[in-house]
C-alpha cells in the first residue's frame, strides 16, 4: 500500500530554492501524524551535496538524480525522471512547490500518474487517513477543500505561506540511474534579472505602486522604501499597462499572486482583480489619499494621506527601525 | 498551419462569488460568464499565426450549452470552427478529466500547434495544458509571453522567478499563454455576424469515449477566512502617521 509523504525539490543553480525546504517541513509534520516517512526526489547535475540540507528541514531519504541532461530544467526530462521515481517509491502523498517550475512538473506529473492534483494550496492536512488540501479558487473570493480520489494524492504548495522549521533527520542519500531520452525542447538562453531583488513570489516585504504614482520616475520613492525593509517593488496593472512598470512586476489575477510578510500597497485602490493577487499577505498597509478606497477593507493599517508626503517620511522611519 | 485553441468560459473578473449555503459549490445565478482571459491571449496568438503563415483555427471547449457563447466569441474573433465538448456528466470534472476530453478531440483533428490560458480565472488550477500535453504526448511551453514561429518549430519566452528563459520546441506542442504575449482583439461587428455561420461540432462524453469521474474533487467549498478589521492610522500631519505607522508594524505586526 502506497505510504509516506515525497517531496519533488527543486534547486536552480546547484542551490535549494527556498520552497524546497518549506516542502520538506510541511512534508515532516503531516508525515509525523502518521509515523511515516519523509522521502524526497532531488533532480540536476552535481547537486548531491544539497541532500544534507533538505535532512536538515525533516527529509528522511533523498532520491538524487544526477545526470548532465537535467540541468538546465526541461519538462519532459525531469517529468519522466519524476513519474518513474514516484512509481518506483509508491508514496501516498506528493507535495511540489507552486512555482513556475513546480505548476509546470507538477501538472505533466499528474497526468503521466493518471492522478489529481490540488494546485497552490494555502493548507494541507491529513484526515482520516486522506490528504485534503485547501487552496483559493475564483482568485480567492472562496476556497475549496480538495481530496484526491487516486494515488499518490498530490499538491502543490503556495510559496511563503508554510514556515520552514528546522527539525533534523537523515536526508540519506539513494542515487538513482535517470535514463534521459533526446529532448524537443531545448533552452536556448537563461536571461537572470540582474536587478538583485528577489522575485515577487519570494519576497518578504512587497511595496506596491498604482497609477496614484502618476509615473515611473515616481516609483522611485517606492523603490528606497523597499531598500531599507528588503523589500521587491510590485504593481498594479494600470502601472504596467501605463509602461510605468514592467510585466513581471503587475500582482494581481492576470500577474502574480503573493504572499509576503508585508504588503504595502501605495496609490492602488484596491480594485478586485488587484485584490485577487495580495489577499493571502500575513500584513497588508493600504496608503491612499482617498478614504473610500476599497483596498483599505483588506488592510491591517490604513493611511489616509498623499503617498507623496507618507512614504518618504515612512522610509526615513523604517531606516531607524532596522538600523 | 492547423491550429487549435482551447477556451473556457469562466465568471467575469469582477464577479461576486457566494458559496452555497451547503458548501456544496459557488451560487451561478448572477454570474455575467465571459471567456477566460488568458484563453483569449491564445486565440489572439492562433489567429496572429494563420494571419501570418496561413492554415486554419479550430476552437475546442469544455462546457455546458452556455459556452457555445464564449466558442462564438473566438469565431466573431476571426477562428474557423469550433468543437463544443458538452455534457452534464462534465459538470464535476477536474483537469484530468477535461484534458482528456481536449485530447481525445485533438487527436482526430490535425494540430500543429494548440494554446491554451495558462490558467482559468475560476479553479486557477493551471494544470489543463500541461496535462493535455501528456494525453498528446507531445513537449509544453507553459506560462509564454513572446512566440516566434519557425516552420517545424517554435521559440519561446517563458519568465520564472528572477529570470527569462528562451526555448526551443519541435511541433505539434502545447503553448500556455500568458499577458504580455499579445493584446487581444475585440470582435467586430461583420465578424460576429460571420461567426453565427460557422460549424461548430457539439459532442458529448459519450461520443469522444473518456472516463468522466475527476481524480481530484471539491470535497467542500467555503468562504475565505475573515480579516480582522483594519486600523486607520492617526494623526495630523504626514511625518506623525508614518511614525505611527512605523510603531505599529514593529511592535504590534511584528512585520519590520
Ligand atoms: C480581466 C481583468 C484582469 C485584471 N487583472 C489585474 C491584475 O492582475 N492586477 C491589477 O492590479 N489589476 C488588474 N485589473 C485591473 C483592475 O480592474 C484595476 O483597473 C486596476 O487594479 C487599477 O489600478 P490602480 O489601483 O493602480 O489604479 P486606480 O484604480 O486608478 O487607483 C489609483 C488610486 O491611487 C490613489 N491616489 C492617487 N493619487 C494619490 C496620492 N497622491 N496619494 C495617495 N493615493 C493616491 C487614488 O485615490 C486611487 O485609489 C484587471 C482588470 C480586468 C478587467
Amino acid at each position: 500500500m502506497a505510504k509516506g509523504v515525497m517531496i519533488v525539490a527543486e534547486q536552480r543553480d546547484g542551490a535549494l530554492r527556498k520552497i524546497s525546504l518549506e516542502l520538506a517541513s510541511t512534508a515532516r509534520k503531516l508525515a509525523d501524524q502518521t509515523g511515516d516517512e519523509v522521502s524526497a526526489i532531488l533532480l540536476g547535475a552535481g547537486i548531491e551535496g544539497l541532500a544534507a540540507e533538505l535532512g536538515k528541514f525533516g527529509v528522511d531519504k533523498v532520491f538524487v538524480g544526477d545526470n548532465a541532461a537535467l540541468e538546465p530544467y526541461v519538462t519532459e526530462a525531469h517529468a519522466d525522471a519524476t513519474a518513474k521515481i514516484i512509481k518506483d517509491n509508491d508514496p501516498a502523498i506528493v507535495l511540489f512547490g507552486a512555482s513556475v517550475q513546480g505548476k509546470d512538473l507538477s501538472a505533466r506529473v499528474a497526468a503521466k500518474l493518471a492522478t489529481g492534483l490540488a494546485t497552490d494550496c494555502t493548507d494541507v492536512k491529513v484526515d482520516g487517513g486522506k490528504m485534503v488540501a485547501t487552496r483559493p479558487m475564483y482568485a480567492g473570493k472562496c476556497f475549496g477543500e480538495i481530496v484526491i480520489e487516486a494515488t499518490p494524492q498530490i499538491a502543490s504548495l503556495r510559496p511563503n505561506v508554510f514556515p520552514a522549521a528546522e527539525n533534523a533527520k537523515a536526508g540519506a542519500v539513494t542515487k538513482v540511474d535517470v535514463a534521459v531520452e533526446a529532448q524537443k525542447s531545448k533552452v536556448l538562453e537563461v536571461q537572470k534579472d540582474t536587478s538583485g531583488k528577489v522575485d515577487l513570489t519570494e519576497a518578504n516585504v512587497i511595496v506596491s505602486g498604482g497609477r496614484g504614482m502618476k509615473g515611473p520616475d515616481e516609483f522611485k520613492i517606492l523603490e528606497e522604501l523597499a531598500d531599507v525593509l528588503k523589500g521587491t517593488v510590485g504593481a498594479s496593472r494600470a502601472a504596467v499597462d501605463a509602461g510605468w512598470r514592467p510585466q513581471k512586476d503587475q500582482v494581481g489575477q492576470t500577474g502574480k499572486v503573493v504572499s509576503p510578510n508585508l504588503y504595502i500597497a501605495c496609490g492602488i485602490s484596491g480594485a478586485i482583480q488587484h485584490l485577487a493577487g495580495m489577499s493571502s499577505s500575513k500584513c497588508i498597509v493600504a496608503i491612499n489619499k482617498d478614504a473610500e478606497a476599497p483596498i483599505f477593507t483588506k488592510a491591517d493599517y490604513g493611511v489616509v494621506d498623499d503617498l507623496f508626503k507618507v512614504v518618504p517620511e515612512l522610509t526615513a522611519v523604517c531606516k531607524k527601525l532596522v538600523a | 498551419m492547423n491550429i487549435i485553441a482551447c477556451v473556457k468560459q469562466v465568471p467575469d473578473t469582477e464577479a461576486q462569488i457566494k458559496v452555497k449555503a451547503d458548501g456544496s459549490g459557488i451560487e451561478e445565478g448572477q454570474i455575467k460568464w465571459v471567456m477566460n482571459p488568458y484563453d483569449e491571449f491564445g486565440v489572439e496568438e492562433a489567429l496572429k499565426l494563420k494571419e501570418k503563415n496561413g492554415g486554419d483555427v479550430t476552437i475546442v471547449c469544455v462546457g455546458p450549452a452556455r459556452a457555445m457563447e464564449t466558442i462564438r466569441t473566438a469565431l466573431a474573433m476571426g477562428a474557423d470552427k469550433g468543437v463544443h465538448i458538452s455534457d452534464p456528466a462534465f459538470d464535476n470534472a477536474d483537469a484530468y478529466v477535461i484534458a482528456n476530453a481536449l485530447a481525445a478531440v485533438i487527436k482526430t483533428l490535425p494540430h500543429d500547434i494548440i494554446f491554451c490560458g495558462q490558467r482559468a480565472i475560476d479553479d486557477d488550477a493551471g494544470q489543463v495544458g500541461a496535462m493535455l500535453a501528456e494525453a498528446l504526448n507531445v513537449p509544453q511551453l507553459t506560462i509564454v509571453t513572446k512566440l516566434e514561429y519557425a516552420g517545424s518549430s517554435v521559440k519561446v519566452i517563458r519568465p520564472i522567478e528572477g529570470a527569462q528563459l528562451s526555448i526551443e520546441t519541435a511541433l505539434p506542442c502545447v503553448v500556455t499563454c500568458q499577458k504580455g504575449l499579445n493584446e487581444p482583439r475585440y470582435a467586430s461587428l461583420p465578424g460576429i455576424m460571420k461567426a453565427k455561420k460557422k460549424p461548430v461540432d457539439v459532442k458529448n462524453a459519450a461520443a469522444i469515449g473518456v472516463a468522466t469521474d475527476a481524480k481530484a474533487k471539491v470535497a467542500k467549498t467555503v468562504p475565505p477566512p475573515a480579516r480582522p478589521p483594519g486600523k486607520i492610522v492617526c494623526g495630523d500631519e504626514p511625518a506623525q502617521k508614518a511614525a505611527e505607522l512605523g510603531r505599529l508594524l514593529r511592535e504590534e505586526a511584528k512585520a519590520i
